[in-house]
C-alpha cells in the first residue's frame, strides 16, 4: 500500500497545476487562440467541428491536446496498476449531463479550465463566470448532501474501459495520416494552433499529472465547501498564479472587461452558463478534465460523458446557442457579443434538466 | 462496515462522514475500488482523528479507521 507523503498529498498537485499553467502559455506563444492554450470544451467543440458533427467553420480541428490528456492518463493509470474498466453508473444521464456542462461552457466560451487561464491573463469578463461557477457547484452539493448519487459502477470487461482511448488513437491517426478527411478551419479560433507534437507532448503532461494528482477544477471548490478539505483547490490556485504571472513575464496581462480575446462580456450569461457547468460537474463528480482522466483510467461511464460532451457541441453551434466574442465593427464601435434567445432557452431549459435529474437520483424515504 | 465501491467522487468521503456523524465509531471498515477513493478516505479520516489502515483484497482496498 502507497505511502501518504507530503508530496504525494500536496506537492504533486501544486506541480500539477504549475506544469498546466506553464503548458498553456507555452501553447498560446505557439499559436494556441490567446487566453485559451487549454480548454476543454473548446478543443472538444473543436474535434466536434472537425468530425463534420457541426457546420462552424470557425471551430474545426482535432486537437491533439484532448488525444494527449486521455492517452497521458491511460499510461500512468496503468503503470501505477490503477487502469481499471468499470461502467454502469446512470449512463444516459451521464451523456445529457455531459451535454449540458457542454452547453453552459460554451455559452460562457471556456471550461472551467480555461476559465481561470482568462482569469490569469487579466480577462474580467471572466469573474461573472467564476462566481457562477461556485453558486452552480453549491447547488450540487446542497443535492450531495441530501444524498444524491448517480449509482455504482461495475468492473466491465478490460475493452469498455478502453474505448475512449481507442478513439482517440484513431483521431490521431486520422489527424497524421489522412488529414483530408477532416475538416480544418482556416479562419477563427480553430484555426490558430500549435505544431500538433507540441499540442500532443503537452497533453500527455498533463493528462499523466492530472492523473497522478486528481486535479479536477470543480472538485476544488466542492471539497472546500463540502470537507473543508483545500488539497485541489490548490491545484486550482497553482494554476490560475502560474499564468498570471507568466503572462505578467511576457507582458500579455490586460486587466480589463472589454475587448478580451474570444471572450463576450454578457455578465449575466457567463454566469448562468458556468452555474449550468459547475452544478453538472458536481452530479458528474468531476469537471470536464476530470472526466477525460478518468475515461482514460477505463471509466467507461466517463467516456459516455465525454461523448455527450462533444454531442452537447455540436449542438451548441448547430442551434445557435454558443456565445459569440465582443468585437470592434469596421467604423469603430465596439460590439458586445454573447448570447441569443435560443441559447438563452437552452441554459433554462438546461437548470430544468439538472433539477429533473438531481430529484430523480435522491435516496427514497427509507434509504435515507 | 461501509461500502464506497463503485460510487463517483465525493460520495465515498460522504458515506463514512455521515456514519462518523451519526454513530461516532470507534472503529469503522470501509470498503473501496479505487486508490483516488482510497486517498480522499485516508485525508478524511485522519483530520477526524482516526488512524488509518489499508489492506487490498484483489482488485478491492479495505480501510480500517481507529481512534
Amino acid at each position: 500500500m502507497k505511502q501518504q507523503t507530503w508530496f504525494r498529498e500536496h506537492g504533486m498537485i501544486l506541480l500539477t497545476g504549475v506544469i498546466v499553467g506553464i503548458a498553456a502559455i507555452v501553447l498560446t506563444a505557439c499559436g494556441n487562440p490567446k487566453n485559451m492554450g487549454f480548454c476543454i470544451a473548446c478543443f472538444e467543440r473543436d474535434i466536434a467541428g472537425a468530425l463534420g458533427l457541426h457546420s462552424a467553420d470557425k471551430v474545426q480541428y482535432i486537437r491533439p491536446e484532448i488525444i494527449g490528456i486521455v492517452l497521458g492518463a491511460a499510461i500512468t493509470a496503468a503503470a501505477a496498476k490503477e487502469f481499471r474498466a468499470k461502467a454502469g453508473s446512470s449512463p444516459a444521464c451521464r451523456f445529457v449531463l455531459g451535454m449540458f456542462v457542454m452547453i453552459g461552457a460554451l455559452v460562457f466560451l471556456g471550461c472551467p479550465l480555461r476559465m481561470v487561464i482568462r482569469l490569469g491573463g487579466g480577462d474580467l469578463t471572466a469573474v461573472s463566470a467564476l462566481l457562477g461557477f461556485v453558486v452552480g457547484i453549491l447547488a450540487g452539493v446542497v443535492f450531495l448532501r441530501k444524498g444524491f448519487s448517480l449509482g455504482r459502477a461495475y468492473p466491465v470487461p478490460q475493452g469498455e474501459g478502453l474505448i475512449l482511448p481507442g478513439v482517440m488513437v484513431v483521431l490521431l491517426m486520422l489527424l497524421v495520416a489522412v488529414p483530408g478527411v477532416l475538416r480544418f478551419s482556416e479562419a477563427g479560433p480553430g484555426s490558430m494552433r500549435a505544431f500538433w507534437v507540441i499540442s500532443l507532448l503537452a497533453g500527455l503532461a498533463v493528462g499523466a499529472l492530472a492523473q497522478r494528482s486528481r486535479l479536477c477544477m470543480a472538485g476544488g471548490i466542492r471539497d472546500a465547501f463540502m470537507l473543508h478539505d483545500f488539497t485541489l483547490l490548490s491545484g486550482f490556485l497553482a494554476i490560475w498564479i502560474t499564468i498570471t504571472i507568466g503572462n505578467l513575464i511576457l507582458g500579455n496581462y490586460d486587466l480589463s472587461a472589454v475587448s478580451q480575446p474570444i471572450a463576450h462580456s454578457q455578465h449575466l450569461w457567463s454566469f448562468l452558463g458556468m452555474a449550468l457547468a459547475g452544478w453538472g460537474s458536481i452530479l458528474l463528480g468531476g469537471c470536464p478534465l476530470r472526466q477525460l482522466i478518468l475515461a482514460g483510467e477505463g471509466n467507461g461511464d466517463s467516456a459516455v460523458t465525454v461523448f455527450g460532451m462533444i454531442v452537447g457541441a455540436a449542438v451548441s453551434h448547430n442551434f445557435g446557442l454558443a456565445g459569440a466574442a465582443d468585437s470592434v465593427a469596421e467604423n469603430g464601435t465596439y460590439v458586445v457579443g454573447g448570447i441569443g434567445k435560443a441559447g438563452m432557452i437552452a441554459v433554462v431549459f438546461g437548470f430544468v434538466v439538472l433539477l429533473v435529474i438531481s430529484l430523480t437520483h435522491l435516496p427514497r424515504k427509507e434509504q435515507a | 462496515m461501509v461500502d464506497t465501491r463503485g460510487l463517483s467522487c465525493p460520495m465515498p468521503v460522504i458515506m463514512v462522514q455521515k456514519e462518523i456523524r451519526k454513530n461516532a465509531p470507534a472503529s469503522l471498515e470501509v470498503l473501496a475500488d479505487a486508490q483516488v477513493a482510497v486517498e480522499n478516505l485516508t485525508r478524511f479520516a485522519v483530520s477526524q482523528g482516526y488512524q488509518v489502515s489499508v489492506s487490498q483484497d484483489g482488485l478491492d482496498f479495505k480501510l480500517t479507521l481507529t481512534k
